[in-house]
């Protein structure tokens, strides 16, 4: 008898290398990054309820995308044999990589063994995840992305702070002068006009489009039953590094799997209007397997494990792997719009990010991502595939390690609460004990609140007023009425 | 162990715990009502800022301003009835260099949604190769009319999936700055839609 083989947690871009709290305070000051921030969520949040509230079986497309996704985490390993099958039956080579290492290491085998040095890429957040352009570099492959967004950033020598914008941090002036310092072929009297901007790009990368041999990018979905892949975007760059390259290389994730071709019919109305805020994308491309005269002739796609395996085996953060990437829950985020991408240290930020990632990682490396966050629920209200991420945040709380005073602290106080006679009693105490303190506070600053506390007791006010017991309870008063 | 058979059996592992079947509840609209989808079409078209022209006779017109189209091969001759520019037909296949120097594309699509203003190609006929109506900055594509369903799920289902499929709304654009919505980055900067009626 074989053992069973444990899931395992992944690598990559998805650590945070400071906690939150810690990552978040520059960002929280720059008085810059939060007024950029706030114009952009507010556009996109007012974009995005526009289109959904035009369509009238909103709620009834959530649940079909919620129940399909739960569906294909029942059936992942089946439906990963099947789409293995049906793309390789269709002239497309199938790859499998454990994790973030070994998905980079195929991807530089396969660019050599295509004679090139340089690919043009198509955004992909399973690319950054397993950071694949510093693997590329590394291994003196030139990567060069496409996308708008992807193209500031990586001129800007920064990282992304958004799933679908990772540029979100910079503003129009920002933009013009990183393309003024890392672009030889900027024009001098560039302005910082977007469409001036959308321009010089296009020119930066028309040749490079035109010339290119091999291409990378990921998968919005990969359907099980016909072995097609899905790219959604709007630039065109897209377009050209599908169809352009004599060789394709997609990485995907093992958790993007779709069962049938028509499941299509529920996502592709889902992410668009939950992303941009967009009726449709302006291109969506599908391809199977290799078309003789049309596109790239050698295909290859690279399934990636990197964490997902820890996360399918956790029952109630399961759901996480139902994420189709669309950025609507960073987009209504209370915490979010403060303290902006860069402070969730992975590549996935925002509400997705503080589940996804503890969990990609395991929760004692990202121990204070699934506190970056007020529980305010919006986030759920918002997904198009209804994960319900307040709650996995609470689970994941639960498996945080947490400090032995705080433990024992809690163990007083449950024992405590556990009984009413316990519990009356020590209010009675408290009372007793706050009694003059409070009458004191209440006359100097008007509120029964402590604003400092000794160490170790700082840590709580540090960012909170303490409320002193009041007078009398409720029961008492009430007892006396 | 391969990698494959590792990641199997670790997916295998973390399903130890037996989910129960999912059944999808599938109560969204997967067949329009409206009786208005060509008018609702040209709506959704024309507010991600493609051009709409209604009828044949507008083609003649529109190419007499084309001085160099490229079409597929199979493009039907009506179309391009009169056309006195330089026609570059994609047989032998022409290359990405040369497409990027003509002035306008010429094709036809398999589906139109009414819905969302998507026109759908699938290499059917009148459409060639994806690198056609890539490269040229200017995407002329004939609808016609019982080519236009209202919704996705209506759409899908008139689609071979094993062909490579291009879904097209609207022009090129970007909406990476500011989240503000710019036409024209790297696909074609002007798409022309010219809806004939299916007869002709």
């Amino acid at each position: 008898m074989s053992h069973p083989v444990a899931p395992a947690t992944g690598g990559g871009r998805i650590r945070t290398p400071l906690p939150f709290p810690t990552a978040a305070r520059p960002a929280v000051a720059d008085q810059q990054l939060r007024a950029n921030l706030h114009r952009a969520t507010r556009t996109i949040r007012a974009k995005r309820a526009r289109v959904v509230d035009e369509v009238p079986d909103w709620e009834a497309l959530r649940d079909a995308g919620s129940a399909i996704k739960a569906d294909v985490q029942r059936r992942l390993p089946e439906l990963l044999e099947q789409f293995e099958a049906s793309a390789t039956a269709a002239g497309a080579t199938v790859h499998w990589a454990r994790d973030a290492a070994e998905a980079c290491r195929i991807v530089v085998a396969l660019t050599r063994a295509a004679g090139a040095d340089e690919v043009v890429k198509v955004k992909s957040m399973a690319t950054q995840e397993i950071e694949l352009n510093e693997a590329l570099e590394a291994a003196g492959i030139a990567a060069y992305e496409t996308d708008l967004a992807e193209l500031i950033v990586q001129l800007g020598e920064d990282t992304p702070s958004h799933i679908l914008v990772p540029a979100i941090h910079y503003n129009r002036a920002q933009i013009r002068e990183i393309f003024q310092r890392r672009m030889p072929d900027a024009p001098a009297d560039l302005s910082d006009e977007p469409a001036a901007l959308a321009e010089a790009a296009r020119v930066h990368l028309r040749r490079r489009f035109l010339s290119a041999r091999v291409a990378v990018s990921g998968a919005n979905f990969a359907v099980a039953d016909t072995g097609t892949l899905v790219v959604v975007e709007s630039e065109g760059n897209g377009r050209m590094c599908l169809t352009l390259p004599e060789t394709l290389i997609s990485v995907v994730g093992v958790e993007k799997l779709l069962p049938t071709f028509t499941d299509l019919e529920v996502f592709l109305q889902l992410l668009p209007r939950s992303s941009t805020g967009e009726r449709m994308n302006p291109y969506t491309s599908m391809w199977t397997g290799v078309t003789p005269g049309d596109g790239p002739q050698t295909v290859h796609v690279v399934l990636v494990d990197n964490g997902r395996s820890a996360v399918l085996a956790d029952p109630v953060g399961r759901p996480a792997l139902s994420c189709i990437r669309c950025s609507a829950c960073l987009n209504v985020c209370p915490v979010y719009e403060r303290a902006g991408g860069h402070a969730y240290g992975s590549v996935y930020p925002g509400p997705i990010g503080a589940i996804l990632s503890p969990q990609l990682t395991g929760v004692a490396d990202n121990a204070s991502l699934p506190y970056a966050s007020t529980l305010c629920g919006a986030c759920y209200d918002v997904c198009p595939v209804k994960i319900n991420i307040p709650e996995i945040l609470v689970h994941l709380r639960q498996q945080a390690p947490h400090p032995p005073a705080e433990r024992a602290t809690m163990g007083v106080l449950s024992w405590v609460m556990r009984s009413p006679r316990r519990w009356a009693a020590a209010l009675r105490l408290a009372r007793a004990g706050a009694g003059p303190l409070g009458a004191y506070r209440e006359r100097r600053t008007g509120a029964r609140t402590l604003r400092r506390l000794p160490w170790p007791a700082s840590a709580w006010t540090r960012s909170r007023d303490l409320p002193l017991p009041a007078p009398q309870t409720f029961r008492e008063w009430w007892e006396k009425q | 162990m391969t990698a494959r058979d590792e990641i199997l059996a670790r997916l295998r592992t973390a399903l130890a715990d037996g989910p129960p079947p999912v059944p999808v509840p599938r109560r969204y609209r997967r067949v329009d009502d409206r009786s208005d989808l060509i008018d609702t079409l040209v709506d959704r078209l024309e507010d991600y800022r493609a051009v709409v022209h209604r009828g044949i006779d507008a083609l003649p017109r529109l190419l007499s301003a084309v001085d160099r189209l490229a079409v597929p091969t199979d493009v039907p001759a009506g179309w391009l009835a009169g056309y006195a520019g330089r026609l570059h037909r994609d047989a032998p296949a022409l290359s990405p260099a040369t497409l990027d120097e003509l002035d306008a594309v010429l094709t036809g699509c398999a589906v139109a949604v009414a819905d969302t203003g998507t026109i759908i190609l699938d290499a059917g006929p009148a459409q060639g190769r994806r690198a056609l109506t890539l490269v040229p900055d200017r995407h002329i594509c004939v609808v016609r009319t019982d080519q236009v369903v209202g919704l996705l799920p209506e759409a899908l289902a008139r689609l071979d999936p094993r062909a490579p499929l291009t879904w097209i709304s609207g022009p090129s654009a970007t909406s990476d700055i500011e989240l503000n919505r710019v036409e024209g980055v790297h696909g074609p900067r002007r798409l022309e839609i010219v809806l004939i009626s299916s007869g002709a």
